[in-house]
């Protein structure tokens, strides 16, 4: 009997084959080499992130965070253990990885004397898209982005909520199976991050985007991720859905997720207290 | 294969658009061998410089090569700025070809470099050079391999600096000796045993006088064979070693 594609599925199959993760780490580790010795930035994460799923991945500054999206995203190899990314091995097909996700960094990365238009068009061909191709996308999303009157300005002339839309554009070219966000709202104001939530609520709901989400602000985090993987110093301290992590290390009935952070963290303890607990969100630990 | 030149013409097309946008800095880079050509040139016409041909002839494939070393040192600057928008990293997360993200830009960089040698050229003209247009042209071949190798050379130090000021003082400190032992302002032949001795172990001296020979009708002579036999090692060695630092960046 040849085997069913998802093409022909006459048969439903039960019990179900389980979709493979969108990511899956073991191991994964990096080390930086320094004046006395080595420097341990990320030390051996297992991680799982199904397809579908928003994953907010959070932490203290230096926690390993960025480190861990820059590896997972291809711009830093590990030191040690693996990584699958999108069904690809991230240490054997950095390519394969590269071709289905897409990467939204902190600080954007566009020209700001370049047109709108000239920079989505060229990273539409980076991906390899054709001339024609690449003209059709850009116009479809900047009807998505609501970036539609802005393609012949130049990036600098965008106000922040605009050149963020525009970040995400640019990451969204080659319409990828996983976008990774590194703090994706941080500098915009309250209007402009409601509606990036929005956008990004939508991609997952209509196009079944797995999305990657690095955050400073645990508002933030709760409001938008199914899950959260908190680190510090390099490893995984806690993960769970956001009820979960206030039940298991918020202490009492109506802890926050900023009371289950600074447990899991340890920063409560470690650092200025008062500050940690002071601040509203952002927390600044 | 077939990604790689695709990928380069994208990005040649993005740095050529960059270059046309910024006609002053193109303009500004010209300058500086303009002003030698016409405040220095004239004090050469009566001197007897050693070789054959005019003062014109001796000085102007100098100043090519000077322009060719100097902005294409300097041109890794662009990456720096880059790296600031995050445009480097944005582009290294696509699929696109490392080496093409290379490639794209150094043929800008010829490309700018040889407009650039035109107008300095017919500038010569006007002041009085007289040349053969096959020797210009051969001139004009290796101010191009000059140009490609030390772009890539340059590029890959800007891929492993983070500021500027890290990535000019290693240039200067550089650029500075390779121009004054080359022989790029008047010829090697004029030096003392000494200077003329250590010159010789300066490549860009070879590239100078094959450029000259070409600028006075000998293109098959032994010193335009050792100029184009270095310009090609020069070649090799730096596209080499300037991809693999590029590929390699960040990793």
């Amino acid at each position: 009997m040849p085997p069913l594609t998802p093409a022909t599925p006459a048969i439903p199959v039960t019990p179900a084959v389980p979709t493979p993760p969108a990511i899956r780490t073991s191991g994964l580790t990096r080390s930086f080499p320094a004046t006395s010795g080595t420097v341990e930035a990320v030390r051996g994460i297992d991680l799982t992130v199904t397809r579908g799923e928003i994953l907010g991945f959070l932490g203290p500054n230096g926690a390993g965070k960025t480190t861990t999206l820059r590896m997972l995203t291809t711009l830093l190899a590990p030191t040690g253990g693996s990584a699958t990314v999108a069904g690809c091995e991230l240490a054997h097909d950095p390519e394969g990885v590269r071709r289905k996700i897409g990467y939204v960094a902190q600080s954007g990365g566009v020209d700001p004397h370049v047109t709108v238009w000239e920079e989505l068009t060229t990273q539409a061909r980076l991906y390899r898209l054709s001339r024609a191709e690449a003209a059709a996308r850009t116009r479809e999303l900047a009807a998505e982005l609501d970036l539609g009157d802005l393609l012949e300005r130049k990036c600098a002339a965008l106000s922040g909520g605009q050149r963020r839309r525009l970040d995400i554009a640019m990451g969204l070219a080659h319409r990828p199976e996983i976008l990774f966000l590194d703090e994706p709202t941080t500098g915009l104001d309250p209007g402009s991050r409601a509606d990036l939530w929005e956008l990004v609520r939508r991609l997952r709901s209509e196009r079944g985007m797995t999305v990657f989400l690095t955050t400073h602000y645990l508002d933030e985090a709760e409001a938008l991720a199914d899950r959260l993987v908190i680190v510090d110093k390099g490893r995984i301290v806690a993960q769970g859905t956001a009820e979960a992590l206030k039940s298991a290390y918020g202490g009492s009935p109506g802890a926050t997720l900023q009371d289950a952070f600074i447990a899991a963290t340890g920063h409560g303890a470690e650092t200025d207290t008062s500050d940690a607990s002071a601040a509203a969100t952002p927390i600044a630990v | 294969m077939s990604h790689l030149l695709t990928d380069t013409g994208i990005i040649f097309g993005r740095y050529l658009r960059q270059t046309l946008r910024s006609r002053l800095a193109l303009t500004f880079g010209i300058i500086q061998p303009m002003l030698f050509l016409i405040f220095f040139g004239p004090l050469l016409e009566r001197v007897d410089l050693g070789g054959d041909g005019s003062a014109w002839q001796v000085l102007i494939p100098g100043l090519l090569i000077q322009l060719g070393l100097f902005s294409s040192a300097f041109a890794g600057i662009s990456i720096l700025v880059e790296k600031q928008y995050g445009v480097i990293e944005r582009m290294r997360v696509t699929p696109v070809s490392r080496l093409a993200l290379l490639l794209g830009r150094v043929l800008r960089d010829v490309v700018q470099l040889l407009v650039q040698s035109l107008i300095l050229v017919l500038t010569g003209v006007a002041f009085g050079l007289r040349a053969p247009v096959l020797g210009i042209v051969m001139g004009f071949a290796f101010v191009a391999v000059v140009a490609m190798s030390l772009a890539s050379l340059s590029y890959a130090l800007a891929m492993r600096v983070d500021s500027p000021q890290a990535f000019s003082p290693v240039v200067n400190a550089v650029n500075l000796p390779v121009m004054l032992l080359s022989g790029l302002l008047l010829p090697m032949a004029l030096a003392p045993g000494w200077l003329d001795a250590l010159s010789h172990f300066i490549p860009l001296r070879y590239i100078v006088e094959a450029v000259r020979a070409g600028f006075v009708g000998d293109y098959t002579g032994g010193t335009v064979i050792l100029g184009a036999g270095m310009a090609a090692a020069l070649a090799v060695v730096s596209m080499t070693l300037g991809a693999r630092l590029f590929r390699r960046a960040g990793a």
